[in-house]
This record gives structure tokens, C-alpha cells and sequence, in this order.
């Protein structure tokens, strides 16, 4: 069939993400202590071949961001004119040091190091984006959290105006999200400001995002303006739009599947017509470095 | 008009087959190639769902009675687009990995019920031919009200598929409920 004359068509882009994939590899290896622990780890649970990076084209058209639109084109579409400057984050909540710092500051105060981190949407669908950020932990830090920081609160902005699926009661506006806090401080969660060595692009979540890799996609918060260091656990946006489907955990797992939706399998993005299924791992392959978060809790309880 | 409406009809439902066959030849279906396929069959099912329910209200407010000549051709593209739908799920994306589909079916609402509605087809295909209908009388109009509860759970499958109601899923519901209840309305007048 035809089906494989398109395929004949990718392997020069494919080649090309190959190349820069190990050339990212081999930066983020070196300007990272940790660096070669974090990748071996999503190497052992899918082959080699598989972490290929995704398509810039298809990272930065392909979003799930309802704040644009409940369409997956939407977001690249509507997203262009939203003004992200300036823009203020404020840290507080249980911390000795509350701050409010402007983009340019975070910027200048915490150097941005590229993590090339597999994205696992819970709609079963997956991108490999190489992200260029900073440990959350390093702006936790900052402003001291006292011994009742049990949980982080992420608020992401409240916009109608210029957001068009804000006007609309699709989910609790503006956009909440939670971590608890020692999956807050872990080395791999990180804040967002770029990717594919460029400012991070409106639809992706412009101008701060967070990306905590080992949870399904609607855990990393976009656009924030607010991260509150709480007691008790926040109610995600999600888990109040559907508790019994949306927990606040909302780790990668194969066996636990979404009540509507199997969670064994992924599509990768970018892999055409022909290309199958595979396999979803724990903690989306994340488990050498995250699971002792959770041991002794049953993650089909606490999903 | 007479002689070309039942062929247009037939080339205009033939076109989204067309559209998504060259989508799929020349590459354009962006980056979830698979899934795109799955919603474009499954929501072309649902808009010939909804033109089917709507012929015989439309023979009602118009005082035309081609609009019915369409409907066999209307319902037989329903099980077309179902029936791609259905293939495009089991040999495209599950690659007739038996097993997780039947798992699926069981665990999985939103499938059960979309297989439902596909199976509850079947019996409205084979006794489509005026053969059929001369034999079957009167039950073949008890039979072909199939065609109410298949609209419904295909309006169900949308929305449990969904992550949120919002816009599409809540549209097709929107419409064929009216058009359903419509149907109630001529019942009591008449």
C-alpha cells in the first residue's frame, strides 16, 4: 500500500531527530550531575529506538490546553495574541519568605538546564520534548517552607478576556493543580520556560509551566502565576470536574486504567499510520528515580 | 429534480469517504493519524444518524415525500461510516489484538455500548430491501425504531468517550434528542 511510500518520506527527519537527540544527550549528560541516571531510566523501560524526539511541529500544534479550546489545534490557534509580559509569579502560602518574582527575574536566577523528558497524555498518547528549565525544588528553597507545607498549590492564570474557553464552564477556572511536597522538591520536577532551545510558545504553556514527568500531562500546570504552599491537599480542577476519574495522584500506570479509557497502551506521537501501540510503563518509565515516593501506598487507591 | 436528488445524495455521502481516503494516501492527517481516523468515521456516523432522523419530520414540515426516498440510502451510510469506524478501531489501532478488545468491551462503557449500537445495525441492513419490507409488514416499522435507541447510544458513546461534554459531544446529544422528541410531539397529534 501507499501507507509505506509516506513512511520512505520520514526517515531524513527522523535521522535529523536522532541526531539531535543523542547531541542533546550528550549536552544534558555533561551539564548534568544526575543528568545520566535521569535518561537511562526511560531508556530500560522502552527501547532505544523508541525515545526518539518529537516533531517541533507536532509539540507545538498538537496541546491540550482548555483554556484555548477543548480542540487539539485550538490552542495554537487562539493562543498567539496572549500576552505573556509582563508576568509575575507569586510564592506563598506556608513559607517563611513569600516572594513575588517578575519572569526576567526567574530567569536571571535560575539557569535553565535541557531535560528531554517523555510527556504521557492520560488520553493515551505520548511526545518525547526536549525542555529547557529549572528544578521547582530551587524556587521552593528560596522562600523556605515551614513544617505545615504539606502540599503545593499551582494556579495557573485567570483570563477570559483573552482566553476564550475561560468565558466557558469547562473546568473550575482559572486552572488548579497539587503536588505533594516531597514530589514537589524531587529533582525531576522542573519549571518550564523553554523547549527545543527556544522560548517556550504560547500554546505549550508561556511564560512558566511545570512538567512533572512521571504523571499523566494535565498535572504539569500551564501559564501559573501562583504557587501556594498549603496543608492540606488541593482539589485539582480535574479531580473537581470528575473525582471518581481524576485523582489527585494521577501518576503513570499501566494497570490502574481511567474508568472510561484503558491505560495499558500509548500512541506514539509522530508515528504515522503504521506505527503500533506500545506498551506504558510505570511512572512512565520514571520508576528507578520516583517510586520510592510511594512505597507502601496502594496506587490503585490513592490513583 | 427527482431523477438527480437520490445520485446527489449518493455522491455528497460518498465524500467524507473520499476526503478521509486521501487524507490517508497523502499523509494529511497530522500527528494522530490513527485517532483522526477514528473520530471522522465515528462522527460522520453520527451526522448521517442525525440526516436519517430527520427525514420523515422534514416530509412533515414540507409536505414532500422525496425526503423519505433518501432515508434507506441515509441509514445504509450510517452502517458504512459505523463500519469503518468499528475496522479502523480493530485493525488500525488494536491490530486484532483480540484480547484487549474484548477487554475493553467488558470494562470499558463507553466501547460496550458503541459495539451495542454497531450490532443493533445489523438487523436494520438486512432487511433494508423492499423484498423485506413487503415481507416483514408491519413489524418492520416496530423493527426499524431500532434505529432510536441506536442514535442514543451512539450520542452516549460520544459523551463517555469524551473528557468533557463540552461543545461536540453536547451538540449531537442536543440534536438528537429534539429530533426524537419531535417524534413523540406527532404521536400525540396525530
Amino acid at each position: 500500500m501507499i501507507k509505506f511510500k509516506n513512511s520512505e518520506i520520514t526517515p531524513e527527519k527522523i535521522y535529523n531527530n536522532r541526531r539531535s537527540f543523542i547531541k542533546n544527550l550528550g549536552l544534558a549528560a555533561g551539564s548534568m550531575l544526575v543528568g545520566s541516571n535521569l535518561f537511562t531510566s526511560a531508556d530500560a523501560s522502552s527501547s532505544k529506538d523508541e525515545l526518539k524526539l518529537t516533531d517541533y511541529r507536532y509539540v507545538t500544534t498538537y496541546n491540550n490546553y482548555y483554556e484555548f479550546g477543548t480542540g487539539k489545534s485550538d490552542p495554537v490557534e487562539r493562543s498567539q495574541k496572549f500576552k505573556t509580559n509582563p508576568w509575575n509569579i507569586v510564592i506563598d502560602g506556608e513559607v517563611e519568605n513569600p516572594i513575588n518574582l517578575s519572569m526576567e527575574e526567574i530567569t536571571e536566577m535560575f539557569p535553565s538546564e535541557e531535560r528531554i523528558y517523555k510527556l504521557r497524555c492520560v488520553e493515551g498518547w505520548s511526545m518525547v520534548i526536549p525542555w529547557q528549565g529549572f528544578p521547582l525544588n530551587k524556587i521552593l528553597k528560596k522562600v523556605s517552607p515551614t513544617s505545615k507545607a504539606k502540599f503545593v498549590k499551582f494556579i495557573s492564570v485567570l483570563d477570559p478576556e483573552q482566553m476564550i474557553g475561560q468565558r466557558f464552564p469547562i473546568l473550575d477556572w482559572p486552572y488548579k493543580e497539587g503536588l505533594r511536597i516531597d514530589e514537589a522538591m524531587h529533582d525531576l520536577t522542573i519549571l518550564v520556560t523553554g523547549l527545543y532551545g527556544k522560548k517556550l510558545p504560547n500554546q505549550n504553556g508561556s511564560p512558566l509551566r511545570l512538567m512533572v514527568p512521571w504523571k499523566y500531562g494535565f498535572k504539569s500546570s500551564k501559564a501559573i502565576v501562583n504557587i501556594k504552599l498549603v496543608e492540606k491537599m488541593p482539589t485539582s480542577s480535574w479531580m473537581k470536574a470528575s473525582p471518581k476519574e481524576y485523582g489527585f495522584y494521577s501518576n503513570v500506570n499501566p494497570k490502574v486504567d481511567h474508568p472510561r479509557w484503558s491505560q495499558a497502551t500509548e500512541r506514539v506521537i509522530g508515528g504515522g499510520i503504521i506505527s503500533p501501540r506500545i506498551p506504558t510503563t510505570m511512572f512512565n518509565g520514571y520508576g528507578d528515580e520516583v517510586a520510592g515516593l510511594y512505597t507502601g501506598m496502594d496506587l490503585k487507591k490513592y490513583f | 429534480m427527482k431523477s438527480y436528488f437520490k445520485p446527489s445524495i449518493f455522491i455528497l455521502g460518498v465524500i467524507p469517504f473520499l476526503l478521509i481516503t486521501y487524507k490517508i494516501f497523502f499523509n494529511k492527517l497530522g500527528p494522530e493519524p490513527v485517532k483522526e481516523i477514528t473520530h471522522f468515521t465515528g462522527e460522520w456516523t453520527l451526522v448521517f444518524i442525525c440526516l436519517t432522523l430527520s427525514m420523515s419530520p422534514l416530509k412533515r414540515f414540507t409536505n414532500l415525500t422525496f425526503w423519505v426516498k433518501v432515508r434507506r440510502m441515509l441509514g445504509l451510510f450510517v452502517f458504512f461510516y459505523a463500519t469503518l469506524h468499528l475496522l479502523t478501531y480493530i485493525v488500525i489501532d488494536y491490530r486484532f489484538d483480540w484480547q484487549q478488545i474484548a477487554d475493553d468491551v467488558v470494562k470499558k462503557k463507553y466501547i460496550f455500548i458503541g459495539f451495542a449500537a454497531w450490532i443493533l445495525l445489523i438487523p436494520l441492513v438486512i432487511t433494508s430491501s423492499q423484498k423485506m419490507i413487503i415481507a416483514l409488514k408491519h413489524n418492520w416499522k416496530k423493527l426499524h425504531k431500532l434505529i432510536y435507541i441506536i442514535a442514543i447510544f451512539g450520542s452516549l458513546h460520544y459523551i463517555w468517550l469524551s473528557k468533557t461534554i463540552f461543545f461536540k459531544p453536547l451538540i449531537y446529544s442536543l440534536i438528537i434528542i429534539f429530533l426524537l422528541l419531535l417524534r413523540i410531539r406527532f404521536k400525540k397529534t396525530t
